[in-house]
């Protein structure tokens, strides 16, 4: 297992949002994470790479505990948000997930109206008192999404009649409707065009100023373009962590090499 | 939580606690509603226990029956025609009397006689029949008491009730009580029950003949409804051209699947017997009632079973020269047969349970008889059911409920065998 | 019947047996040189020697009761003949009763005795010939088929060309189903409205069809206004709807979305054992325990309630149809993609708001198809209503009062003694019209509204 790299370059600046120590994770009989070790930085975003079944979708949602949803899933270990343990006793993953965001791989709208999909996360939370506040918030998040322009004469037309890259800007908006901290996004443009990946990564650079992203990802290259921190995971362990440009240009394990020169994954 | 803004502080805790707890009320009416249903259960099956156990029970009183030939062979021949016609109901009546020499006038007298049910110059008649040398002598035999005396017994009359309340008199009680206290009375598994038919008196009626008729009327519905449904099942799937007449057929498997059942009781009236001439009351007509009845129930099962042989077993039977015929009758019919068959038991339990439709083709006459044959008239077990239910005896309560029980242990039996033909035979392809 | 089936059988048995041989033969021994299998030529010259006479048979079986219908009048005096119609019905089958040895409606007289004598001519004459007959046809097929066995025969062919038509006509039958019940329920329902007219049946406010009807007064008497039976229906299904729905919702949200697997899988057996149990089990207990509680509740309340009251049926239809709509409900609901849910709780949405908020609204046209199931299931149901809710035809919406149903009126209409022909006996029809008619809607519209849904997420 490797360890925690420090490294001494690192600025002041990008304090630790997330950290996990000796993460373990089961699926019933099968072990999904072996002892992983990961800090996650404040307002940067950190992909995680590695091939299909390594685990990284696992981690990601160890991050908001929706692995608590699957049945005869065990987590053992220490994830600490801003220092406190998102397993101790008095968090409640109702409140973690509204710090904790989530974007997923398909986009996912409900089967509402876009003004609906959007404050549905404000409504269940209370965070507004009327419909004006309701309104604003929907309409900062629709902006900060990028897709209040291109959405804002159908705002009642429902949100499954958008396009691909449309819903998942809209999964996005709903997400940050909640004004989470920490926005979690499994492989969230696996499902979409070139041209709609490309305008969500552009948006991921600028979600960037307001909260830390993690991103689970398929493609290396895109890791490269939106991320400033990268993990390359394998076998269910982390094999390497650290800045983007170092590890995909010199990768202290060899195993990181055999998979970012497409050895194997 | 040190920091978070909106998510943390006392108004966000405030928040949370509501929310958690419309969590778990919400938890908690699905519970209540699955409670609900279960308690719902089992007061039904314990309702039906508690009341028709007694059923499989009754009580007998031993009399000392003098067989006095001057009554039973005047003739003195001994032939069965005479013996036959002797007046066995006198020589119980005078085996009670010398009991309670005491008892005088019309009146009380008939209150007596009422002690024993009348099927018990039947059983005597019987016995004499068999043994023709008893005539004249004294003989010990064990008869069923009324219905009301059995009550009684039971713990149904409540003796401290005034006298006009109940249905025995302080005289009754009080001759029960002495009979009991000679140890004439006594408890018996109640044979009679299962291996007699309809009567109008609770102690004599049995579920004999309405199971009989259930028998033969499932009878006849298997013999249609089985080969039928395959036959239909196996066109469907394996020949069937894709088109307008092979759609239309599936609208209506599926719409027949949905039709009420007493809608295929008219069907029967109006076709069977009005239009055909069948005669009314007969497993013949059931049969083929509820064969139209689980017609749809019998395709949709075969049809689902014979969908999931693999189609590469249809492939290698043809790739060696069989016609589509043969691939049917030798591969994928022995196949997908435990999954036709498990189909078919479960739409013969539904049969078996059936009522409605067979009210409308006159199986619901009182029929005493047990049914010799398809067209003899009859009746069916759940059909026995509602008709001792109507009826205003007492002791019919727990008759019915005991019918209840068989038809239950018929209708478990039925569904256990499904359940074991698929987990036995059931592949995963 | 069964001397004449098994003669058949025996026949047919004989004629594969010969059929085989005389494959053999032909080839003298060499099987090769046979288009089909021996065993093919034996089931050909079976079939030709079972169907024709099976069709003899049938033929005699269509046409006998026309045979004895013109004898029963042929040579009948005059007043007999010049009966009215329902009158002359009468006589045949009081006249076919006396010759079967049944009990007759009246004291049988000489001309009906006489006519029972020629229809036991009739039937004795027609086992006599058509059994001949048949077993003739038969040996002539057989013999027909044998002398035609060539090696070229293409006998295999043959046989499957029959079974494969024997199989597409029993696909037939479930349309020919069909077509019976529309046609009973039609043909008997037009002579119900030549009687009483469509407008009085639908809305007229009084049912009483029960008033004693003189046979020759037929259909002249009684109130044949529908809407009391329809309101009362309507109430025992609202009532059976508002156990069923709420309760067998909940339960399928608790199996699907917070039972253990240990806990559902105890649950939904127990749940479809509800659905098991016979409608007459429950008419029982509906009748025998339900409806007093009902009385003594009602009592209480200082309300004036029968034993038989439209809450106590209302009530254990509801719990009979709970499985049904927790069953239905159960797929829809689980047919909601996983993939929602997990958007709603990555949100921070509880499960309960997950459900109510999201996974509902979006069932919703489900769970709407799987009520109108439900639905249509209350109204055809028979057994509780004629066991608990009364024969009265009361037009009232109070649930601690009996009101009668639909299928509660059938049942009574028909049960017992019938006249033919009396408006009374085609009212039963004229409801079960009603009734198909409606019940039938309700599916066709179900299905279709729950195939929409489940394409949606497919």
């Amino acid at each position: 297992m490797t360890t925690i790299s420090r490294p001494a370059e690192r600025s002041q600046l990008y304090l630790t949002k997330i950290t996990t120590r000796d993460l373990n994770v089961w699926y019933g009989e099968k072990q999904a994470l072996f002892s992983v070790n990961l800090d996650i930085e404040r307002n940067r975003v950190t992909s995680l790479i590695g091939p299909s079944g390594c685990g990284k979708s696992t981690y990601l949602r160890c991050l908001n505990r929706m692995n608590d949803v699957i049945e005869g899933c065990r987590v053992e270990g220490k994830i600490a948000l801003d220092g406190d343990d998102v397993h101790g006793e008095d968090v409640d993953p109702v409140q973690l997930r509204a710090r904790v965001g989530m974007v997923f791989q398909k986009p996912n709208p409900f089967p509402k109206s876009v003004w609906e999909n959007v404050a549905y996360g404000p409504r269940i939370h209370g965070l507004a008192t009327g419909r004006a506040e309701l309104d604003e918030i929907v309409t900062t998040s629709l902006e900060r999404a990028g897709l209040f322009a291109e959405v804002k004469d159908r705002l009642d037309d429902p949100g499954t009649g958008l396009s691909g890259g449309q819903q998942q800007r809209l999964c996005i908006a709903r997400a940050i409707a909640v004004q989470p901290d920490v926005i979690l996004m499994d492989e969230p443009c696996s499902a979409l065009d070139p041209i709609a990946t490309a305008r969500i990564e552009e948006l991921m650079e600028e979600l960037r100023a307001r909260y830390t992203i993690v991103i689970v990802t398929h493609s290396m290259q895109q890791a490269a373009r939106v991320s400033q921190r990268t993990a390359f995971f394998h076998l269910g362990a982390v094999v390497e962590e650290g800045e983007t440009g170092k590890l995909f240009t010199d990768p202290r394990e060899e195993r990181t090499r055999d998979y970012i020169t497409g050895r194997f994954g | 939580m040190t920091s978070g803004g909106v998510h943390s502080g006392e108004a966000a805790r405030r928040r949370l606690r509501k929310r958690h707890a419309a969590e778990r009320r919400f938890r908690l009416y699905g519970l209540a509603a699955i409670g609900l249903a279960l308690g719902a259960l089992v007061t039904l099956l314990g309702t039906v226990v508690v009341r028709g156990l007694p059923a499989f029970f009754g009580y007998e009183v031993t009399l000392d029956l003098h067989l006095d030939a001057a009554r039973l062979d005047p003739q003195g021949g001994r032939r069965p025609g005479d013996l036959g016609r002797g007046d066995y109901g006198r020589v119980v009546k005078d085996a009670l009397r010398a009991l309670f020499p005491e008892v005088k006038g019309r009146r009380e007298r008939r209150r007596l006689h009422a002690l024993v049910s009348s099927g018990a110059a039947f059983d005597l008649r019987e016995r004499v029949l068999a043994e023709p040398d008893l005539v004249g002598s004294t003989i010990a035999l064990a008869v069923p008491l009324s219905d009301d005396a059995d009550l009684f017994f039971k713990g149904g009359v409540d003796a401290e009730a005034a006298e006009a309340d109940r249905r025995l008199s302080d005289a009754q009680i009080t001759w029960l009580r002495a009979l009991q206290s000679e140890g004439r009375v006594a408890r018996r598994f109640w044979t009679r029950f299962f291996r007699a038919g309809d009567s109008r008196e609770p102690e004599l009626a049995g579920i004999w003949g309405a199971l009989v008729g259930s028998l033969w009327t499932l009878g006849v519905t298997l013999l249609l409804s089985f080969p039928l449904g395959v036959a239909a099942a196996v066109y469907l799937e394996e020949f069937a051209p894709k088109g307008r007449l092979t759609d239309f057929i599936e609208v209506n498997i599926n719409n027949l699947a949905a039709v009420p059942s007493i809608v295929f009781g008219l069907l029967g009236l109006a076709v069977f017997l009005n239009l055909s001439g069948l005669p009314r009351s007969a497993p013949l007509v059931g049969g083929l009632v509820l064969a139209l009845m689980t017609l749809p129930t019998v395709i949709i099962a075969s049809r689902s079973s014979i969908m999931a042989v693999p189609p590469g077993i249809r492939e290698a039977a043809m790739g060696i020269g069989a016609s589509p015929i043969q691939v049917v009758g030798h591969h994928v019919l022995p196949l997908a047969l435990p999954g036709i068959l498990t189909g078919t038991i479960l739409g013969m339990a539904r049969a078996l349970g059936e009522t409605a439709p067979l009210l409308m083709i006159g199986m619901v006459a009182f029929i005493v008889d047990v049914p010799t044959g398809p067209t003899a008239p009859a009746t069916v077990l759940p059909v026995q059911v509602y008709l001792w239910a109507d009826s205003p005896e007492r002791a019919f309560v727990a008759k019915t409920s005991g019918a209840i029980l068989v038809l239950l242990a018929f209708l478990v039996a039925m569904n256990l065998a499904a359940v074991l033909l698929r987990s036995r035979f059931e592949r995963r392809w | 019947m069964l001397p004449l089936t098994l003669a058949l059988l025996l026949l047919s048995t004989a004629a594969f047996v010969l059929g085989r041989r005389r494959a053999f033969a032909v080839v003298e021994g060499e099987t090769r040189l046979l288009h089909s299998q021996p065993g093919s030529y034996g089931q050909w010259v079976a079939l030709w020697c079972a169907l024709p006479s099976l069709a003899v048979v049938v033929a005699w079986w269509l046409l006998e009761p026309a045979l004895i219908e013109w004898q029963t009048f042929a040579g009948a005096p005059a007043e007999v003949v010049e009966l009215p119609p329902e009158r002359r019905e009468l006589f045949a089958r009081d006249a076919l009763a006396l010759s079967a040895g049944e009990v007759t409606s009246s004291e049988p007289g000489p001309a009906l005795r006489a006519a029972a004598g020629r229809i036991q001519r009739v039937e004795g004459l027609g086992q006599l010939s058509v059994g001949g007959l048949a077993a003739a046809v038969a040996l002539m097929g057989l013999g027909w088929a044998r002398g035609r066995i060539r090696p070229q025969l293409r006998a295999r062919n043959h046989v499957e060309a029959v079974a494969r038509t024997a199989l597409a006509a029993s696909s037939l039958v479930a349309i020919l189903a069909t077509v019976g019940i529309v046609l009973s329920l039609v043909f008997e329902a037009a002579r119900f409205f030549a009687l009483v007219p469509l407008g009085d049946f639908l809305f007229g406010l009084e049912w009483s069809p029960q008033t004693a009807i003189r046979a020759d007064q037929v259909g002249s008497s009684g109130a044949f206004g529908a809407a009391p039976v329809f309101a009362g229906t309507l109430l025992i299904t609202a009532l059976a709807m508002a156990v069923a729905v709420p309760v067998g919702l909940l339960a399928a949200i608790f199996l699907s979305d917070y039972a253990t697997p240990l806990t559902r899988a105890w649950v939904k057996p127990l749940l479809e054992i509800l659905a098991g149990i016979p409608t007459v089990v429950y008419g029982f207990f509906a009748a025998l325990s339900v409806g007093p509680l009902v009385r003594q509740l009602g009592e209480r309340l200082g309300w004036e309630v029968s034993s038989e009251s439209a809450l106590a049926a209302g009530l254990v239809m509801g719990v009979m149809i709970i499985p049904f709509v927790s069953s239905l409900s159960d797929d829809v609901i689980n047919a909601v993609p996983r993939s929602l849910r997990e958007g709603s709780l990555g949100l921070g949405a509880t499960k309960s708001e997950t459900i109510r908020r999201v996974v509902l609204p979006a069932a919703l046209p489900g769970i709407v198809g799987a009520v109108l199931l439900a639905i249509s299931r209350a109204i055809g149901e028979t057994m509780i209503v004629v066991m608990a809710a009364g024969l009265a035809a009361n037009l009232s919406a109070n649930p601690f009062e009996a009101v009668t149903t639909v299928t509660v009126q059938i049942v009574t209409l028909l049960v017992g003694d019938q006249e033919f022909d009396s408006a009374k006996t085609l009212a039963a029809f004229a409801l079960g019209l009603a009734l198909f008619l409606v019940t039938l809607g309700l599916n066709v519209v179900a299905l279709v509204v729950v195939r929409r849904y489940r394409e949606q997420y497919d």
